[in-house]
């Protein structure tokens, strides 16, 4: 893990597994909570798919912007916004990240660079171009990074967008987050060339694949992506093969999916424990500090819980306001 | 200092004087500079119909013609302007809104809504609106009460060229989205525009004429026919009060009402499509808030519900005209079916 030109120390590594938990638990603990139908809405769900929101978003702070999608709670938490508010806002209330006007779907901190969930598909592209666009302008060495499903790749913006990326030559990444379904559709039935890599040849950009249930393989191929842009080198695009746990969202019985699919990737593709087995494996850490890992991710995420229940609702004033600056 | 410009020139002058006032201005459009990659001259365009001429040369990169991809350039200026910018994108005729109306109403609208107030999208999208052109159907639609419709949205619609400066400069500087409509049949108009910079604020109509028998609400092109109608009238000594809206969204209630009580009578004159209009919207409103107030059934003059011809002969037809508008104001002055059979 040091003979790479991304070296990760000791307290790096702790930290990609912390990020990777507290998401799988704020999760799987939305998945349990929703099924109480305390949850109100929408939930899609991002576990089996942390390895790719960590390994990319420890090469960004928070000058640099990202583009999220519905599945958009793995990115949040990676890009830093805060879990209690994350889970306050996706218990509507008025603590939450938006004051409980976003919900799951639209959770966005600015402040850390997160442009938002995004309910549109595909969306997030043309956005992220103009952050990008915004960095350039200012020289400061912003990236953008925008995030697309296997489905969403199939969106006019998102392939317009790597056209205009190229044509003004913006430091923006394009992730395209492949987890083989869109909803309950297959992505080698509904996308029309085989690889991602095709599709940015076609605009003119580098393209990777890397196995995105594979941290270190994120993690070096997004070091090298982004450097490139943050050097003025241009767009790219980054294809994360991937898995996902749950149903579309929660409620999904996943009829479409193959018998034992999920347990077997659930055995043999779960990025945390793959990436658990090769940190101790190695000898880099011991499992009781992982463990430790696990009882503060689990506090945190029962005290956000906790705390969301116990937050009040916005009130009725709230629905009128902020619809304008100033009107 | 005034001069007699016309409505063309006093866009590119608000653009101008914007871009020197605050470096996080910029423009970005199809062809707004032209030539950008081909190998005569720089600037060949200045916009489809010049509304831009010239800029680049003054204000170089921070003007960027974009490849033919409205859902990625309207959206990277609405990108750009959630991360401190303040991007003029220019989409040329808003017919092309169907192509990238996604951006608009379901981003830019909605971020701070959504976002629990937390962000600012400065962003402006100009582009041309209306009929008359000999452009047909897809090129000549108002499209107006779409963008009114939406929370979120600003709208604009200037009749001259002294608004158009003013109410430009005002977008630019406002911190919400902006939809501004350029009706393109009034480029060529002129009036006295200052030279120096001034904003006109939103939600605040111009009544360009007072009177005291009727009320005349339009916005756009047809204000020009509502005056036209109005002098038409006050030689058969009916006087009209006409009231321009310049914004559509805020709109100027009061301004409607406190005429109406006045004049008691309403005739709404929009060219946007008939159904769920700005001329339905104030019949509605004004039917609501001054009912008591009305001596007559409020008259709306729009086109028909129908797409915008292309030959000259029924484009003419389609696009409400003074005459129309005058028999509109005559219909409210008839005696209404109640006082007749009381006779
Ligand atoms: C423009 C648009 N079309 C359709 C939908 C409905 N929808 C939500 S998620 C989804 C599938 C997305 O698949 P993919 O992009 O692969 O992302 P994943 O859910 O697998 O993470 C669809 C069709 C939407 N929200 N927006
Ligand atoms: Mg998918």
């Amino acid at each position: 893990m040091t003979n790479t030109p991304y070296p990760l120390d000791k307290a790096d590594l702790l930290q990609a597994y912390r990020t990777m938990r507290t998401i799988r638990e704020f999760e799987e603990r939305l998945h349990i909570d929703f099924a109480k139908g305390d949850i109100p809405g929408f939930v899609h769900l991002y576990a089996g798919e942390e390895a790719c929101a960590t390994g990319i978003m420890m090469h960004l702070n928070d000058n640099d912007r990202i583009a999220s999608t519905h599945r958009g709670h793995g990115h949040c938490i990676a890009k830093g916004v805060d879990v209690h508010e994350m889970m306050a806002e996706i218990y509507g209330r008025s603590t939450g990240a938006c004051r409980g006007k976003g919900g799951s779907m639209h959770i966005a901190d600015l402040s850390k660079g997160m442009m938002g969930a995004n309910g549109i598909l595909g969306a997030g592209a043309p956005l992220i171009c103009g952050a990008a666009l915004a960095a350039k302008f200012r020289g400061d060495g912003g990236v953008g990074i925008t995030f697309v499903g296997d489905g969403a790749s199939n969106q006019g913006t998102f392939l317009e967008s790597m056209n205009l990326a190229a044509v003004w030559n913006l430091p923006v990444i394009f992730v395209v987050e492949n987890n083989g379904y869109a909803e309950s559709t297959a992505m080698e039935w509904a996308v029309s060339c085989d690889s991602y890599i095709d599709r940015a040849t076609g605009f003119g950009l580098p393209g990777v694949t890397v196995d995105g249930t594979d941290f270190f393989a994120v993690y070096e191929a997004a070091g090298e992506i982004v450097k490139r842009a943050r050097e003025g080198g241009g767009p790219a695009l980054l294809e994360c093969n991937m898995v996902r746990f749950y149903g579309h969202f929660e409620g999904d019985a996943q009829t479409y999916r193959a018998k034992g699919e999920v347990e077997n990737l659930r055995a043999n593709r779960d990025c945390i424990k793959l990436l658990a087995q090769r940190l101790t494996e190695t000898g880099t850490v011991a499992p009781a500090e992982l463990e430790a890992i696990d009882r503060e991710v689990n506090a945190l995420i029962e005290d956000a819980v906790r705390c969301a229940k116990a937050a009040p609702p916005p009130v009725a004033a709230d629905l009128l306001k902020d619809v304008y600056v100033a009107y | 200092m005034s001069r007699k410009i016309s409505m063309k020139t006093a866009i590119n002058e608000a653009l101008d004087l914007e871009m020197r006032r605050d470096p996080t201005v910029i423009l970005m459009g199809e062809d707004i500079v032209g030539g950008t990659g081909a190998p005569g001259e720089d600037d060949a365009w200045g916009g489809v119909l010049g509304v831009t001429k010239g800029l680049f040369a003054k204000h170089g990169d921070r003007l960027l013609d974009t490849p033919l991809s409205e859902s990625a350039y309207i959206g990277a200026a609405i990108g750009a302007a959630a991360c401190g910018m303040r991007p003029v994108a220019e989409l040329m005729f808003m017919d092309f809104m169907g192509v990238c109306f996604d951006q608009i109403f379901n981003q830019a609208a909605k971020f701070r809504y959504m976002f629990g107030g937390k962000a600012e999208t400065p962003v402006v999208i100009r582009g041309m609106v209306g009929a008359g052109f000999r452009a047909a159907a897809q090129h000549s639609q108002m499209l107006t009460p779409l963008f009114t419709h939406i929370p979120g949205l600003k709208v604009v619609c200037p009749s001259n060229a002294y608004d158009a400066k003013g109410l430009l400069i005002q977008s630019i500087r406002d911190n919400d989205p902006v939809i501004f409509c350029e009706h393109k049949n009034l480029y060529g108009h002129e009036t006295e525009v200052p030279a120096e910079s001034y904003a006109i604020p939103f939600g605040e109509a111009n009544v360009l004429r007072d009177g005291d028998h009727v009320t005349i609400v339009s916005y756009g092109l047809t204000v020009h026919r509502a005056m036209e109608a109005a002098d038409a009238l006050a030689r058969d000594k009916v006087e009209a009060e006409v009231i321009d809206l310049r914004t559509l969204s805020p709109i100027d209630w009061d301004t409607i009402i406190d005429s109406v009580e006045r004049t008691g009578r309403l005739v709404v004159v929009d060219e946007a499509h008939p159904r769920c209009n700005l001329a339905t919207d104030i019949s509605a409103f004004v039917a609501q808030n001054a009912f008591g107030a009305l001596k007559a059934g409020i008259q709306m003059v729009t086109p028909p519900h129908t797409p915008v011809p292309f030959s000259p002969s029924l484009e003419d037809l389609y696009i409400p005209s003074a005459e129309a508008v005058a028999a509109a104001v005559r219909r409210t002055l008839a005696p209404s079916p109640r006082s007749t059979l009381a006779a």
